[in-house]
């Protein structure tokens, strides 16, 4: 809402600054958002008539001419623009003046003559035809408004005039016209509202032999309200108007059109005006549209209605769209003649649904839409009338027509200083309350405070306590601590784990990324997901930006592969990142998720090498006291190296997988073929975790440390070997430990060998020789058995 | 006899004091004390001498074997030293050469702000709740007193999916409070950092998803100047205690009354610049008192309690406290931005 500073004092007197007037506003709830003057950066621009011109003595297209600029002399100026005579009154760029945009102007010689300043034309004024019909474009600004020279070209054409935008909260549509900001302002500011009651002298005859009004639809128009004018002169409106328009963003068009514009602006009542001569059967009908019907608006476009749409329609068909705009068959045109002045009141919902639909938003539907004043279509139509008769732009025929269909009923709200106080914090007293709320156009009977017509946002006594609240002062209420009982704060245990888990794969290198939640299908096919996986059951979003967002994501690799893929094209030599990602499964018998934590690792470069991810896992893993941990071969998931991927299992479930990206992925993403990944969903990891760590005793007997190589067949696991090892070496095997892996001569093809360190003890005395040696016979001989594995 | 041990005496303190190393003192110990030495040699011929002689020549002798046994001693020690010291002096290091790196990963910035504000919160008492981000769009509209027909829950601001519009990504985190208000027992202290969806194209300040902060209080008798003081401090201890702020009307349908925070300027402090459209003043969070009708809906005596609520973007916070000129690059995750923080 732009708001013209000059057309706001007809209705109040605000004699401040512009900064202290827009901080006052911003405090009291009408928040500034910017400040600008018309005319900014004219400076030393004044009217001068033209008293002598003579063709340049050097060209064939310019002249030099003598202009009084109010000074002594004449100056002399040269212009090469045609349309200047003797005796026209033109603006005048001084020597050491500026322009709009930041020219500035001096005195200089054109083909040898000494110009002493500039003659403008509209746009080196900042203006255009619009602001000024009778002008030309291309060619100085004759001007024909009332000015002697040497005035100051701002005073001449009104400029200067401060426009504040204003950023009006949905609850606040009375806000979004000159007269409602009025009365914030003199609220704020403590000065007198003057609301002008137009007067309509009318030119006789009966609008009821011309016309009827009928509302098919009371829910979605409450009311309908009509005047007619009849000899219309369809003409350029005079320049205060034009210019008033101008200020607050509004394209002047001709005099009808601007009326209704200018009375929007004051009222924040849009109004239409249609042709008389096209409403057919004298007749306005509000219904709904017929399916299938259709008609051109005024911008052109042809437009399908459906029977969710309100239209105004004629005997027969529709001739505007409710609240949107109107429809070019009722146009306004130059030889229109009578015409019908439109205040209406629509419901906002139903108009914003359809200026949706239509994919139109107008001024006058973003208006609507906010749900306006049920009380305000007579005194716009008023309005308008009255201005009709001001700029004799036609004869306001008597009479209006003024069809309620839901009337309006005025809603109370006890005033309640003490629950008011208690809310705020404050000990505001009643006189108080009840003058603001005067201020602000209510009135106060008893402890009843009457509701005025345009604030349909107030309702309850808190409402309440936010009016008192923003003229006692926001900043004015004591800042204070909660009172009562104290509270603990903290984090879950869910939490902590999770913060617990961030700090470990911060320690161990990994950076956090964090990515969006939704993501492509595409994305299933680049990891190889198979065509019956179950993550291809995603949830999907209707409206999504794009199908690159349109589904809920069902694993988090596509996101970490991505993340690795734009540090690949940028050429991060090497990367090693974690996130906590959250994806989301459809529920069998809810409409909402399964909304599922994981961490997921992945790395590139830098010598990054799976045992040692595997490491990290494993840290991460012991360090949250997840128990029973087996790591088994998974050659199954296709977005894996089939013979590089292990799935985590605590308790024998799965937790998660690890793994080399299969080469095909990596090509997918254009990432490198080494590329490491790893997930684990953190509410398993959760579920599996140990008891809290307690002491165990240090050992006070000698450990004894012996190694054994292996050779044994290539299929046979270290993870199996192991476990035999562990098995048969109850009760003094202590540790078991991998050193060496190794395949090649002297070991035959087909075999390797496997190297381990041992580690033995007692509990209860230093361990004999002849134990630690029938410890390892035991183990040798399970070895052998159970694998064929044999001491190298 | 007495003059050849004097004599073998002085011979072998020289050689000991002359030894340049360990190996030349131990072939002087071997030379004078050794199984074949010199003195050893001598004490053999103690025989030889006279009964009265004997044992006077065998004291003389034996103090001189202490004598140069200590000698030796010495020797050594010092001649270690040396060797230490030379040894120490070989092994001189650069150490100005850099050591060798450490590779530490980084909090992502934005999740860096938000553990920041929660424990400031924690500190003051509040607890951490979260919600669905997947919701009903009861729990995202209707319970925060945003009817059917208000212009947020239009499809092109919000994403939905199902035909009645009746699921949705949450776009905000105030569904948390309906969540917290229905489950938990009263008084209530929690904020709800989370993840929020709105249908905004991506550029430098808009992006489909984003964070963000809700904090909830409700109990008997807090008030609009509660809200007031808590903000402050929160902001406070975030910021530092410098840091100007104001509260202006504004308009949220689930509190009232409603309000914004302003802070002061980051960049200008007040003074004005295009961070703050030369305001001087930057917007950093909505709240007010929770609407009597969202505590009534979540079946809370509004005769007894009454709360506030705030929110706000934490992502805007991040790009405040970090600089940071482009919300993209929040989601790139660009290796080179992510290690700066």
């Amino acid at each position: 809402m732009d708001l013209s500073r000059q057309w706001l004092n007809d209705f109040t007197h605000i004699d401040v600054s512009d900064k202290a007037f827009c901080d006052g506003m911003t405090m009291s709830g009408s928040k500034v958002e910017s400040l600008s003057v018309t005319g900014a950066g004219i400076s030393n621009v004044v009217a001068g008539k033209v008293t002598f011109m003579s063709p340049h003595p050097d060209s064939d297209h310019m002249w030099v001419c003598k202009v009084d600029v109010g000074g002594a002399h004449d100056l002399t100026i040269v212009t090469g623009a045609q349309n200047v005579s003797v005796g026209d009154m033109v603006p005048v760029a001084l020597d050491g003046s500026t322009l709009t945009g930041g020219v500035e102007i001096h005195t200089s010689k054109l083909r040898g003559v000494e110009s002493q300043g500039m003659l403008c034309s509209l746009a080196e004024l900042g203006l255009d035809t619009h602001d000024y019909p009778y002008a030309i474009e291309n060619g100085i600004f004759i001007m024909q408004e009332p000015c002697e020279p040497g005035d100051d070209i701002l005073k001449v054409l009104g400029l200067g005039d401060s426009v504040v935008e204003f950023e009006i909260t949905n609850n606040r549509p009375d806000c979004l016209s000159v007269i409602g900001l009025a009365r914030e302002a003199a609220a704020t500011f403590g000065a007198d509202l003057m609301i002008h009651q137009p007067q309509v002298k009318g030119a006789g005859d009966d609008i009821r032999k011309y016309l009827t009004v009928q509302i098919d639809e009371p829910g979605l128009c409450p009311r309908y309200t009509a005047r007619m004018v009849k000899n219309i002169k369809i003409e350029p409106s005079p320049a205060w108007l034009r210019r008033r328009l101008r200020a607050s963003g509004i394209r002047p068009i001709n005099n009808i059109v601007d009326i209704t514009n200018y009375v929007m602006q004051e009222y924040g009542q849009p109004m239409h005006a249609f042709d008389y001569s096209c409403v057919g059967g004298n007749k306005i009908v509000v219904r709904r549209a017929a399916p299938g019907e259709e008609l051109m608006t005024l911008d052109g476009n042809i437009r399908r209605l459906t029977p969710n749409m309100l239209v105004i329609a004629d005997e027969a068909k529709p001739i505007g769209v409710a609240g949107v705009m109107g429809g070019g068959n009722s146009e306004i045109v130059d030889d229109t003649h009578t015409i019908v002045f439109e205040s209406a009141n629509f419901n906002g919902t139903s108009i914003r649904k359809t200026a949706i639909a239509l994919g139109m938003r107008t001024d006058a539907s973003g208006k609507f839409e906010k749900g306006l004043d049920p009380e305000g279509t007579v005194p716009a139509v008023q309005r308008a009338c009255e201005l009709v008769e001001m700029l004799g732009a036609g004869d306001v025929i008597d009479g209006m027509i003024d069809v309620v269909a839901k009337p309006y009923v005025e809603k109370t709200v006890l005033l309640e200083p003490a629950k008011v106080n208690a809310l705020l914090g404050t000990d505001i007293d009643r006189a108080f309350m009840v003058r603001v709320l005067e201020k602000l156009g209510f009135t106060v009977t008893g402890d009843t405070i009457h509701v005025p017509s345009w604030r349909s946002d107030i309702e309850h006594y808190s409402d309440i306590a936010e009016e008192v609240a923003r003229f006692y002062g926001y900043d004015t209420v004591a800042s204070t601590m909660i009172r009562g009982r104290t509270a603990q704060g903290g984090w879950n245990e869910a939490q902590r784990f999770t913060n617990r888990l961030n700090s470990l794969c911060q320690a161990m290198g990994f950076n956090e990324i964090l990515t969006y939640s939704f993501g492509s299908r595409s994305a299933w096919d680049k990891i190889r997901l198979p065509a019956d996986s179950p993550l291809r059951q995603a949830l999907v979003i209707q409206n999504p930006l794009g199908e690159d967002r349109s589904v809920m994501r069902t694993t988090p690799m596509p996101s970490m592969l991505e993340v690795l893929a734009t540090n690949a094209a940028r050429r991060n030599p090497s990367v090693r990142f974690y996130e906590r990602a959250k994806v989301f499964h459809p529920l069998p018998d809810s409409p909402l998720a399964d909304e599922e934590m994981w961490l997921v690792l992945g790395e590139y470069g830098g010598g990054a090498d799976l045992f040692q991810l595997k490491g990290c896992v494993e840290a991460i893993l012991r360090d949250a006291r997840v128990q029973d941990v087996t790591f088994v071969a998974e050659s199954g998931e296709a977005a894996f190296h089939p013979g590089r991927c292990a799935r985590i299992l605590a308790g024998g479930e799965s937790i998660g997988l690890i793994g080399q990206v299969h080469p095909t992925v990596c090509a997918n993403y254009g990432i490198d073929s080494g590329s490491l990944y790893a997930q684990l969903n953190v509410a398993a990891m959760r579920a599996h975790q140990g008891p809290e760590r307690t002491f165990t005793a240090l050992p006070r007997f000698p450990a004894v440390s012996r190694d054994i190589a292996l050779v044994c067949a290539e299929d046979i696991p270290v993870a199996a070997l192991t476990d035999t090892i562990r098995a048969a070496g109850q009760p003094y095997l202590e540790d078991v430990k991998l050193f060496d892996v190794y395949r090649g001569a002297p070991i035959p093809a087909g075999s390797k060998s496997v190297a381990f360190s041992l580690t033995l003890r007692a509990a209860d005395q230093t361990l004999t020789e002849d134990h630690a040696t029938e410890t390892m016979n035991a183990i040798l001989a399970a070895l052998s058995k159970e694998h064929g594995a044999s001491i190298r | 006899m007495e003059e050849k041990l004097r004599l073998l005496r002085e011979q072998a303190l020289g050689a000991i004091r002359d030894a340049a190393d360990l190996d030349g003192l131990d072939a002087v110990r071997v030379q004078y004390l050794g199984k074949k030495g010199e003195l050893t040699a001598m004490l053999k011929q103690m025989g030889g001498l006279s009964a009265e002689e004997r044992p006077k020549m065998g004291q003389l002798a034996n103090s001189i074997r202490e004598e140069l046994t200590a000698a030796l001693e010495e020797g050594r020690k010092a001649l270690g030293e040396k060797a230490l010291e030379a040894r120490l002096a070989a092994e001189r290091e650069d150490v100005t050469i850099p050591g060798t790196p450490v590779a530490l990963g980084r909090p992502h910035p934005l999740n860096r702000v938000i553990d920041e504000f929660s424990e400031i919160a924690i500190g003051m008492g509040f607890t951490i709740a979260e919600g669905p981000e997947v919701e009903l769009s009861s729990y995202n509209f209707d319970k925060l007193n945003t009817a059917e027909g208000h212009p947020a829950r239009d499809r092109q601001d919000t994403f939905y999916f199902d035909d009645d519009d009746q699921v949705l990504l949450r776009t905000q985190t105030s569904p948390v409070q309906i969540h917290v208000m229905e489950t938990y027992p009263l008084p209530i202290r929690i904020i709800a950092p989370g993840r929020v969806y709105r249908k905004d194209e991506v550029d430098a300040t808009h992006s489909p998803m984003f964070h963000q902060i809700e904090g909830l209080v409700i109990d008997e008798g807090i008030t609009f100047g509660d809200l007031k003081g808590t903000l402050n401090e929160l902001v406070h201890r975030l910021y530092g205690n410098d840091l100007k702020t104001r509260f202006r009307p504004h308009h949220f349908p689930f509190t009232e009354p409603s309000c914004e925070m302003d802070v002061e300027c980051f960049k200008c402090h007040g003074a004005g610049c295009p961070v703050c459209k030369g305001e001087g003043w930057v917007e950093l969070l909505g709240g007010g008192m929770v609407h009597p009708k969202v505590l009534a809906g979540c079946g809370i005596d509004t005769e007894k309690y009454s709360g506030f609520a705030f929110g706000f973007g934490s992502d805007r916070l991040a790009m405040f406290r970090f600089n940071i000129s482009d919300l993209r690059l929040l989601f790139e995750n660009d290796v080179r931005f992510l290690e700066q923080f």
